[in-house]
């Protein structure tokens, strides 16, 4: 039970994507809690890479871990930028009046 | 061993805790300062795995600075918190069905995987080769092997930043401010008009 292994952080990474999609679908209004999903999405997604390179030996699994951290690092500040001009704009930052921008 | 197990436990069980209260939280502020407990306890497990660097770099990062870019936005923006948590049971056992179904999927291959007989031919970078510490042995390679894949990720930086400073940057009507071009391009003969004043009539 106290021995950690693989599967342990396995597990945790998948919970923790799970809630991360489940944010998503309960939070439809507030695109702030949507974007903090995808955070948890792809900090689980870390878990899984950091896990399976320490338990491999490979190093490339946390280098390729550090490209997610800045691309996630990117998409936050662009989704931010995003949806203050947005509610500058609308004055409101709820997800269903997105699609007036379509064209 | 045992003292490991504890702190993994401790630092899972906080994690999903934060995960949880991030998407329920009723106040956006508190969803933010949840994300950053998830993210300080993930920290912890990176550091039990290992990997030092990435856990320093998830404090530095995230809590320092994505974290804190979520702060402000969400302090900057003036939003009612009560019309942004309609429909959130509404959405609830769709939500509850994609989640559930998810698990089961996730756990069906977290069961029944396993690794390739010759995975060990198949590693990029061995950590056993590398006798250095794990800071030393990132740096080596990403500045080696991976070093386009790091110059990316400098440009993927570069071009998010000055997308978020176009997408916010906005002319201001009312604000007087220095226009240098035209202060440079303003000659004397355009303003400076010389008259003849004869004595005793003024101009």
């Amino acid at each position: 039970m106290l021995e950690i292994g693989l599967s342990h952080y396995l597990t945790l990474g998948a919970i923790l994507f799970t809630l991360g999609v489940f944010g998503i679908f309960l939070n439809r209004k507030n695109v702030i809690i949507i974007m903090m999903s995808i955070e948890l999405i792809l900090l689980a997604v870390n878990i899984n890479f950091v896990a399976f390179s320490a338990h491999l030996g490979d190093m490339f699994g946390q280098v390729f871990a550090l490209f997610v951290l800045t691309v996630a690092a990117a998409e936050a500040a662009i989704g931010l930028a995003i949806l203050v001009v947005y509610f500058r704009n609308r004055g409101s930052i709820a997800v269903e009046d997105i699609r007036i921008m379509k064209g | 061993m045992i003292v490991q197990g504890l702190a993994f436990y401790m630092f899972a069980a906080f994690t999903i805790f934060a995960g949880v209260m991030v998407i329920s939280a009723r106040n956006p502020v508190h969803s933010v300062l949840f994300l950053i407990l998830a993210f300080f306890n993930s920290a912890g497990l990176f550091v039990l795995l290992g990997a030092e660097f990435l856990a320093m770099i998830l404090v530095v990062v995230y809590v320092g600075a994505v974290a804190v870019l979520f702060m402000f936005v969400v302090m900057m923006l003036d939003i009612s918190l009560t019309e942004l948590r309609e429909g959130f049971l509404q959405y609830l056992p769709l939500g509850a069905l994609v989640g559930f179904i998810l698990v089961m999927e996730l756990g069906v291959i977290a069961g029944s995987w396993v690794f390739a007989p010759d995975v060990e031919k198949h590693f990029a970078a061995p950590t056993i080769a590398m006798k250095t510490t794990n800071t030393e042995a990132i740096g080596s390679l990403l500045y080696t092997h991976y070093v386009y894949y790091f110059q990316a990720a400098g440009m993927i930086l570069l071009v998010a930043m000055i997308g978020a400073i176009v997408l916010t940057h906005r002319k201001r009507e009312g604000v007087r401010k220095q226009n240098i071009g035209e202060q440079i391009a303003r000659r004397p003969s355009d303003t400076i008009e010389i008259k003849k004043v004869t004595p005793g009539r003024g101009v």
